[in-house]
């Protein structure tokens, strides 16, 4: 069994990312960029599935700038067997990423697409849905359990309610929620394995992408800051004040 | 161009999120209908046709709608929103979990969690986990989106008298099947529907010193919450997570206990209106969002405020 994943290369969640001061977009100078940790939980389950004997090769992807090349690493160094990058100079929208995607399957043909849920930047939770409506694959997404069995798969989804366990034919589309693994560290020694592995690189117009944008950022602005509030000495301090200050209890 | 929105619902009821759902459309234009997809959903359908402000309501009722199975409801949405400018559903799973697959199949690119509309085709969404606005613009003909509830005031839940209609459209992909669920039955509010909510962190240990937060939350009639720690650690379900990339709320109060304030976190909770904190290190990044910080040991300061309510 083939299993793609797809990473992406985001700004570090320890950062707080800002708006440029001219509000034309986010200030990622300096920014310490990593794999986006839901794309890490992706390629951890794929290397258990591998693991397992479940899956015989797992093929990562990313597309960005050539520095993702970085994260494509990363993803090898923790077990993926061979890297894609697909190479832009623009920060591509959603459905472009999974048209994208969606040439890289027609290549690949892998049986499961393991995703991130979300990259922590954009916030958008898209892609993974999206690309199942370009193969019309079956997708689980927000999963927190995958088990394999034959040509379908069982998968534990995080949804509002709590827990839904739906199940799914091959080949699928699977977009990782928190609880699904915890990553592991690469070691050293796949650290320096992964510099042999190979990476493919290509554009998206080697792949027939049209990747035309259809959204305009107009504007990127700080949200409205909160006032600063005050410490209290005690309980009854707090209780007074929610009562009679702020009136939100009675 | 009318305006489509896809309600949340059990096939009984209408979720409150639909309302604020229908808030952000009637902020686009005035001509709102509503779909209601499941199995046996009358119930919900006649709900949904005395929202307020509703022209019309589509029911496709068929077993294969049952769960808002993505695979089996995004073609359907998909074929109906060629007669409409605009597709619009609450940010809940369900809703995240359909309208990109929507957006794919009619080849436009889906806009995430919208908090204001400035005109027809421009929007504002908060992205980097809420640390920057974007007022983007979209130049699809159809324009397909979730909605940040609790940046829209729901609309009223009674008022209206929409007309019914039936949709017969059958769209089965037949590649996904619902098993089941696991849901906590509590009597407490909705995380997302509850005026105030009390949330747990790291710092509460684990799952049997929740109690401790319950009891005040009884007194105030409070929903509970949490931290991705306080989940991550098994202290309590993942649907209490409150944050980026868990459940989004604005109460009227959230006291966050054993919290640290990680910028996650605060994506999740900043704009509610009066935010409280109970945190033993004074220093805790979450006292920069508190109107009300108090510097003490939870297991001291949560039976002292139960006893105080
Ligand atoms: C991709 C990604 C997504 C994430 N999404 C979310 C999300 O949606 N929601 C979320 O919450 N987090 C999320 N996180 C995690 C986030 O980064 C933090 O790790 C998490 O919020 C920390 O939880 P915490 O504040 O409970 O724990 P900690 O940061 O460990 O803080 C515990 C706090 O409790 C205090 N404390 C300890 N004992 C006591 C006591 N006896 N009395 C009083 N105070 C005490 C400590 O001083 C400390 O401030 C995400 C992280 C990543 C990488
Ligand atoms: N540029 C990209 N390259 C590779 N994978 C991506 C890219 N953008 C998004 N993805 C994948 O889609 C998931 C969800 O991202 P998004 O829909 O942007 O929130 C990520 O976790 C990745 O697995």
């Amino acid at each position: 069994m083939k299993i793609l994943v797809a990473v992406k290369r985001v700004a570090d969640y320890n950062v707080k990312v800002r708006a440029k001061s001219d509000n034309t977009g986010p200030d990622l100078a300096n920014v310490k960029m990593a794999i986006n940790p839901f794309c890490e939980i992706a390629v951890e389950e794929a290397v258990r599935l591998k693991e397992k004997g479940i899956a015989t090769e797992i093929v990562v992807v990313s597309i960005g700038p050539q520095a993702a090349q970085e994260q494509v690493r990363t993803a090898l160094a923790l077990g993926a067997d061979r890297g894609i990058l697909i190479t832009t100079d623009t920060d591509l929208e959603s459905l472009a990423v999974a048209k994208c995607l969606k040439a890289v399957c027609d290549n690949e043909n892998p049986d499961i697409v393991l995703l991130g849920k979300q990259a922590i930047d954009g916030d958008n939770n898209h892609t993974g849905q999206m690309l199942g409506a370009l193969t019309g694959w079956a997708q689980a997404t927000f999963a927190s359990e995958l088990n394999i069995d034959g040509d379908s798969a069982t998968v534990v989804r995080e949804v509002d309610a709590g827990l839904q366990t739906i199940q799914i034919k091959l080949p699928a589309i699977v977009t990782a929620d928190l609880r699904l693994n915890e990553p592991r560290y690469a070691s050293l020694p796949n650290i320096m394995k992964a510099k042999k592995k190979t990476i493919d690189s290509t554009t998206p117009a080697d792949l027939g992408v049209d990747v035309a944008p259809r959204t305009t950022l107009l504007k990127a602005e700080p949200p409205a800051e909160r006032q600063a509030g005050i410490k209290v000495e005690d309980v009854a301090e707090l209780v007074d004040k929610l009562k009679n200050e702020a009136k939100v209890i009675s | 161009m009318s305006i489509l929105v896809i309600a949340e619902h059990d096939n009984n009821e209408i979720k409150g999120a639909t309302l604020n759902a229908v808030a952000a459309a009637q902020a686009i234009g005035s001509d709102v209908d509503i779909l209601v997809a499941g199995a046996n959903c009358s119930a919900a359908a006649d709900a949904a046709a005395k929202i307020a402000g509703i022209n019309k309501v589509l029911v496709a009722d068929n077993a294969a709608y049952e769960f808002m199975l993505a695979e089996n409801v995004a073609p359907l949405v998909a074929e109906l929103a060629a007669n409409y400018g605009h597709v619009l559903v609450a940010a809940t799973t369900n809703g995240k979990n359909v309208i990109p697959r929507v957006g794919a199949l009619l080849d436009v690119q889906p806009i995430s969690d919208i908090s204001a509309v400035i005109s027809e085709d421009t929007f504002q969404r908060p992205f980097y986990a809420g640390n920057i606005v974007a007022t983007v613009q979209s130049s699809d003909s159809i324009k397909v989106m979730t909605v940040r509830t609790t940046a829209f005031d729901p609309v009223a839940e009674e008022g209206g008298s929409a007309t019914i209609e039936a949709v017969s459209a059958v769209h089965d992909a037949g590649v996904s099947e619902y098993k089941g669920e696991e849901v906590a039955k509590s009597d407490r509010p909705e995380l997302t529907a509850a005026d105030v909510i009390v949330s747990g962190g790291r710092g509460m240990q684990n799952g049997e010193n929740f109690e401790l937060l319950y009891k005040v939350a009884d007194k105030l009639g409070a929903a509970v919450g949490a931290s991705r720690a306080a989940v991550d650690a098994g202290f309590v379900p993942n649907e209490m997570q409150v944050g980026q990339t868990g459940k989004i709320v604005a109460p009227g109060l959230y006291i966050a206990v054993g919290i640290s304030g990680a910028i996650q976190h605060l994506a999740g909770m900043k704009d509610s209106k009066v935010i409280v904190a109970i945190n033993k290190d004074e220093d805790a990044p979450i006292f920069q969002v508190a109107d009300y910080g108090l510097v003490a040991d939870l297991f001291k300061a949560l039976p002292e405020l139960d006893a105080a309510l």
